[in-house]
């Protein structure tokens, strides 16, 4: 079954010739709409997740429902298929089940909106947005149980219906969901952002189709998407080779003691097209770690990395689409098989850039970046205020960005565009809690030429009884190294009681309880570095000492030697780094730190905590 | 007889305006900027103005100025080393900077991070805490402190900043550190946070104050070396100078919070516009201030200009109020190129510069500008600055047959392409002032000036159907203007966080009244008698939860009957509902509470050109073509000065006069008023 859009216009769109100048003013005017739609989200939004860390996705899509312009790539597509039902003027779709959409969100806790735009009678584009719900229900506050064993315990799941049907509101539905949800105020308030978002984009597709002429618009989309084509196509025959080459990295663990679980891809290219495989990729798990990919999205990620050094002012859209072919083995991790849980999907999507990464860079190191994208680690707070009233919160952290061919990799920043911390002040005012510390954890970035930026180290005291969650991954894999660099510093995380006694808690719990006056040490992944540490520049090590992200130990990494006054022993760094030369061995691309047997010895004593068992001894 | 000096600093030229104050008449010149010593630069061009009408200094009562020296200090990381002093736990704030990484997906593989703009190596913890309700947790250790700042002394700093978490709150260890500070650092500025910005939000606050103090000792040094000059001169009138919100502080004030002079010079623009606005009777318009590599845009609604809470600089954004003044890297000598591999035009954001400029200004430069373009298409017709400079058509013709050639285009589609594209991107960020917040550019009128404003003016009043199009005698001048004209200001906010349902009219009315009495007396130790200061009260409102509010003016005589907030809420429902197309209901969070106190403005009357016949023969220099709408057609070219009121002249024309063109599009007419203004609109 398909679903059905009904034009009562009949009428045809005219192909016309678009010229190029008219052409890159739509594209200019559709970048300004899609602009507009994120100032929309950020402006009225409420949930700190959405407003202050910028986890939401815009798109305005051709009638055909390709992207033209957004971050995520289209999926509509994929819908159409599967949705029974009529598409008519004014009706509004609103939807957040993974499986209903081919993993267009790709947990429950994404709210997607999807805005058919028809002009007289005819459909001429698609508007959509998504964000993040702090909570949406289900079996725990936030609804991301690290130890989900089914789709059921994450929070209501919304199959694709009309949240608007021909421009009537249809509150009813509204009504059941929020009562549901832990958040309700938050998640109207956030679903009407998504939705003004979504209009604002209708009006300027409206604008442009006035200004331009409707058949102009439609064939300027056309066109758009056919010169991304081109464009890619270039790209492609240039840079991905027909010799296969594969990548693998790993999520740590499932939360539930089995880890490290394979993502495995091997890129080939077959005349003009290129073969993304991921055959090789372990199964799902029984947790919740599995993630649903939508294949488009994959392309759209492929495609990113690759033009981001060629033509960055390019508007990024779906019209490389049939260049590509994603392979994805059903059953595994990133198809899994309904109803497996997906809320913590977030682990294996981060990983998903390292592995792009680590792929399209290997045939020229000099543009390979190292590793740090570990995940989006979430804290999540929750209870009863004083006063009896809920409060819940929801937090992204960040880490170490890698070191870059470009340079250092930056300490403790996002690696997701446009995201940013929620201000220290804002939580302490609003939650029953106080930031103690909050700063970069010395050392964490990799050694190398361009060093690997520091994680973060952030210190929550709570003053109040309430339960905590933790996801974070990077805890025993280390995040890699290239080209000398060596691996950054691994995840941590640490519960300091009132009482003084501290243990190390793991990175992905649920329900932990604490209490006033509890500290938890909230310790994120360093990047990987870059290039050969012996070169990098002395003086500068001597300077980041004296800023506190490099200690004098850790300066030896890099074959410097600093006095007790923190300036640089010359001779004995000469010295050292001439000794450290001589007993190298060749320099390998990658470095990804001690082989996984290594590591599961070494767990209890290097982390505190126990090494995951393999993935293969889950009970199937 | 007495007079008042308006000089507004540009990069190249720095223009200076007298005016007599009884009669209002006025007396403009030029001098080319100094930008090793801006002040020279205005010295000279006011002694030399002077001299020439024969004002003596000592009848010069004020002296009005819009400055770029606080904004070069950013963008050219000439600002003072600062040291700072945050809670224990927060040195590295300014490193991690939010964590924000600006940019799509994968923009972090390209970005270059900006150095923080307080040294970590020059940065310090105070071992203390203030919590969240302003309780001290833990007290100042101030031995400890001591040490700290004894260590800090071998790293050269020249100005010090204290930013403590929570202090918007209880500023007291703020207060008690710095006072340890200008102990240990006697001879340097100390700045703390509670004075700059008293709001929650430790990033911003933090790197406000740092920005102020990196740019304090240089103001300082400017102001008092333009002091030292003008008493030299003979000048001992009030030295003002202009703010990014477009109001006015003393050169003194201006010292100690330097950070809101980062937007002094494009809010003289605005204050410029905005005069000659009142007098041509238009309330409603957006400017449009184009120059050799930005434009810079704002709007003014009901004879206002919108302001907003931050003011951008560069990679620095620090909260300090400016116009609402949106810059797109658009200008005369943007370069348009055609990427390999998408085989798009683009045109910008690289910039000729004034070095090798445009092909057409014969300095070497090669690449195809929107000059060139403006060159081939026969806009640009004649000689530049009067006859100083001639234009280089061939040298113009073949750079922008590059592009032509790599799109496969004719020479003068191409130009049209570059013309149509740069006038896209100043579209967007019209658009971005207009549209985005809610209006509708229709109920606009679209000023233009800056050097290269007039060429493009026309066009844009087409795209956004902002109509009459107006260009200002003298567009080249216009900060000037703004300068003289505009009045002193005060402004002090409070952070206020607190729900409609947790607070009462009686409370706000006595918050009002207590920031209203310390603008005021800001005011009066500007010697402004009490009797002529207005004072205006706003409020930002939110729905609870969400983070971005909503600034509405309020009456504090309401609030005191007690039927303010009832009306506050009112007006930000309608508020949220015109920007966001939705309510909900929800408490509405009053977040900053806000009072600003002005001088009286300074009366101008405009100059009066004498009347014509409505034919503007007299003022035509010959016929011209120009390529307009894909065809060659049959033009005029006029004289701007010897234009007369009531000229009617119909398009296509090109008006020249020293410092600018105007380009007078095919179906379009321009008319002239009695104040010299050429307003254009469609026929």
């Amino acid at each position: 079954m398909t679903a059905r859009i009904v034009e009562t216009n009949p009428t045809p769109f005219n192909p016309c010739e678009v010229d190029p100048i008219t052409l890159d003013i739509v594209e200019n005017a559709l970048k300004n709409a899609r602009n507009e739609m994120d100032a929309t989200v950020y402006r009225t939004a409420m949930s700190p997740g959405i407003r202050e860390q910028g986890d939401s996705f815009p798109l305005i899509a051709d009638r055909k429902g390709r992207m033209v312009v957004g971050q995520f790539g289209s999926f509509i597509q994929g819908f159409l298929n599967g949705f029974e039902g009529d598409i008519e003027d004014g009706d509004v779709i609103w939807l957040s089940d993974p499986y209903s959409c081919e993993g267009a969100v790709s947990h429950n806790n994404d709210w997607l909106i999807l805005l058919p735009i028809f002009r007289d009678g005819r459909l001429v584009a698609w508007a959509s947005h998504f964000g993040h719900q702090t909570d949406v229900g289900g079996k725990v506050p936030g609804s991301l149980p690290t130890d989900g064993g089914s789709i059921f315990q994450e929070g209501i799941r919304i199959p694709p219906v009309k949240l608007y049907k021909k421009g009537e509101f249809q509150e009813e539905i509204l009504n059941l969901v929020l009562h549901q949800v832990r958040m309700p105020e938050w998640c109207r308030s956030d679903l009407n952002a998504l939705l003004a978002a979504c209009r604002a984009a209708e009006r300027r597709v409206h604008e442009m189709c006035a200004r331009f002429g409707d058949d102009v618009f439609v064939a300027a989309n056309e066109e758009l998407l056919a010169r991304n084509y081109r464009a890619m196509e270039q790209l492609i025959q240039t840079t991905v080779s027909e010799e296969k080459l594969s990548f693998t990295d790993y999520i740590c663990d499932d939360g539930r003691g089995f880890g490290p679980y394979k993502i495995h891809c091997t890129m080939w290219r077959e005349g003009n097209r290129v073969i993304l495989d991921f055959d090789g990729t372990d199964p799902q798990s029984e947790s919740s770690i599995n993630f649903y990919m939508n294949e488009n999205m994959f392309k759209m990620f492929f495609g990113i990395y690759m033009i981001m050094v060629f033509d960055p002012q390019i508007l990024f859209n779906d019209g490389f689409y049939p260049l590509v072919d994603v392979r994805i083995p059903d059953g595994s991790l990133l198809k899994p098989k309904f109803p497996a849980a997906l809320s913590c999907r977030t682990h294996a999507l981060g990983r998903i850039f390292d592995i792009l990464g680590g792929l399209l860079g290997q045939r020229q190191p000099q543009f390979l970046n190292a590793a740090g994208f570990s995940s989006s680690p979430h804290l999540m707070f929750s209870g009863y205020n004083p006063d009896g009233s809920w409060f819940q919160l929801f937090q992204i952290g960040f880490g170490g960005i890698p070191g870059r061919p470009f340079g250092d990799g930056p300490d403790g920043h996002s690696l997701w565009p446009g995201f940013t911390n929620v201000p220290n002040e804002f939580l302490e005012r609003y939650y029953p809690m106080r930031i103690e510390r909050y700063e970069t954890e010395i050392d964490s970035g990799g050694a190398g030429k361009h060093r690997g930026g520091n994680g973060i180290i952030m210190t929550y005291r709570f003053l109040s009884e309430g339960t905590i969650s933790i996801h974070d991954d990077r805890w025993f894999i280390h995040p890699w190294g290239v080209n000398g660099g060596t691996p950054g510093k691994r995840a941590r995380k640490i519960l300091e009681r009132a009482d003084g006694t501290r243990t190390v808690i793991g990175n992905k719990i649920d329900e932990l309880k604490v209490h006033d006056g509890d500290q938890l040490h909230y310790i994120t992944w360093g990047g990987g570095g870059w290039g050969d540490p012996l070169e990098r520049d002395a003086d500068l090590l001597a300077l980041e000492y004296k800023r506190g992200l490099v200690s004098r130990e850790g300066a030896k990494r890099y074959g410097v030697v600093l006095d007790d006054a923190g300036k640089v022993d010359e001779a004995a760094t000469n010295a050292l780094r001439a000794d450290m030369r001589a007993n190298r061995e060749d320099i390998p691309v990658f470095d990804f730190g001690p082989p996984i047997e290594e590591l599961r010895k070494n767990a209890l004593e290097e982390t505190g905590l126990a090494a995951p068992r393999p993935p293969h001894q889950q009970s199937l | 007889m007495s007079y008042r000096l308006g000089v507004d600093v540009g990069g190249t030229f720095t223009d200076v305006l007298v005016v007599e104050d009884a009669s209002g008449k006025t007396w403009r010149g030029k001098v080319p900027s100094t930008p090793d010593d801006p002040s020279r630069a205005v010295i000279n061009g006011a002694r030399k103005v002077c001299e020439e009408v024969g004002v003596n200094p000592e009848d010069v009562n004020y002296f009005f100025h819009g400055t770029t020296v606080a904004t070069n200090a950013v963008l050219e990381g000439k600002g003072a080393r600062v040291g700072l002093v945050v809670t224990q736990g927060y040195r590295q704030i300014l490193q991690i900077a939010r964590s924000f990484v600006p940019g799509g997906l994968a923009g972090w593989i390209v970005w270059p991070k900006p150095e923080p703009m307080a040294a970590l190596e020059c940065t310090i913890e105070a071992p203390e805490r203030i919590g969240a309700g302003g309780s001290i947790v833990r007290e100042l250790d101030e031995a400890t402190l001591r040490q700290r700042l004894e260590a800090l002394k071998t790293e050269g700093i020249e100005a010090l900043t204290v930013c403590l978490i929570n202090s918007y709150v209880n500023d007291v260890h703020e207060r008690r550190v710095a006072e340890i500070c200008a102990d240990i650092f006697p001879d340097i500025p100390v700045t703390i946070s509670a004075d700059i910005l008293p709001e929650m939000q430790e990033y911003e606050r933090t790197l406000t104050t740092v920005a102020n103090s990196a740019v304090r000792p240089v103001v300082a040094r400017y102001v008092q070396h333009l002091r030292e000059s003008l008493v030299e001169w003979g000048m001992n009138g009030q030295l003002n100078l202009l703010r990014s919100d477009g109001g006015l502080m003393s050169a003194e004030k201006s010292r100690e919070a330097p950070v809101s002079l980062l937007m002094s010079g494009p809010a003289g623009g605005v204050a410029g516009a905005l005069w000659v606005a009142r007098n041509a009777g238009i309330d409603n318009l957006l400017t449009l201030d184009m120059g050799g590599t930005s434009t810079d845009v704002a709007l003014i609604e009901n004879g206002e200009p919108r302001l907003r809470r931050e003011t951008s600089v560069g990679d620095l954004t620090v909260r300090a109020s400016s116009l609402d003044i949106r810059t797109v890297g658009a200008g005369g000598g943007s370069i348009a190129h055609v990427p390999e591999l998408t085989k798009a035009l683009r045109v910008g954001p690289e910039s000729a510069g004034a070095l090798p400029g445009p092909a057409a200004y014969g300095r070497g430069g090669k690449l195809p500008t929107v000059t060139d373009a403006n060159v081939v298409l026969g806009y640009l017709p004649e000689s530049l600055l009067g006859g100083d400079m001639e234009l280089d058509r061939k040298g113009a013709w073949l750079a922008v047959k590059s592009v032509a050639d790599a799109l496969d285009i004719s020479v003068e589609k191409a130009a049209e392409g570059i013309i149509d594209i740069v006038n896209e991107h100043m579209f967007g960020a019209l658009r971005l002032v207009s549209v985005q917040q809610g209006y509708d550019p229709r109920d606009f009128a679209l000023m233009a000036f800056g050097g290269a404003g007039p060429l493009h003016a026309n066009a844009l009043g087409l795209l956004m159907g902002s109509w009459p199009v107006v260009i200002p005698p003298s567009p080249g001048v216009l900060c000037a203007y703004g300068d003289a004209t505009t009045r002193l200001r005060a402004e002090t906010q409070r952070s206020f966080n607190r729900t409609n349902d947790q607070t009462s009219d009686e409370e706000i009315a006595a918050l009002l009244d207590e920031i209203g009495s310390e603008v005021t007396a800001d005011l009066i130790a500007e010697d402004i008698a009490q009797s002529e200061i207005t004072l205006r009260y706003e409020i930002d409102v939110r729905y609870r939860g969400q983070a971005f509010e909503v600034p509405l003016a309020i009456e504090a005589e309401a609030f005191r009957k007690g039927t303010g907030l009832a009306r506050l809420i009112q007006s930000f429902d309608t508020e949220h509902k015109r920007l966001f197309t939705f309510n909900l209901d929800v408490p509405r969070e009053l977040v900053n509470v806000r009072v600003t106190a002005l001088g009286p403005s300074g009366e101008l009357k405009p100059g009066v050109i004498p009347s014509g016949n409505g034919d503007p023969s007299g003022a035509k220099l010959r016929d011209h073509k120009v390529y307009m709408g894909g065809e060659e057609k049959a033009a005029a070219i006029y004289a701007r000065d010897r234009l007369r009121a009531g000229d009617h002249i119909v398009g296509p024309a090109v008006i020249i006069e020293m410092d600018s063109t105007t380009l007078l599009h095919d179906g379009c007419v321009a008319d002239i008023d009695d104040h010299g203004n050429i307003l254009i609109v469609q026929a």
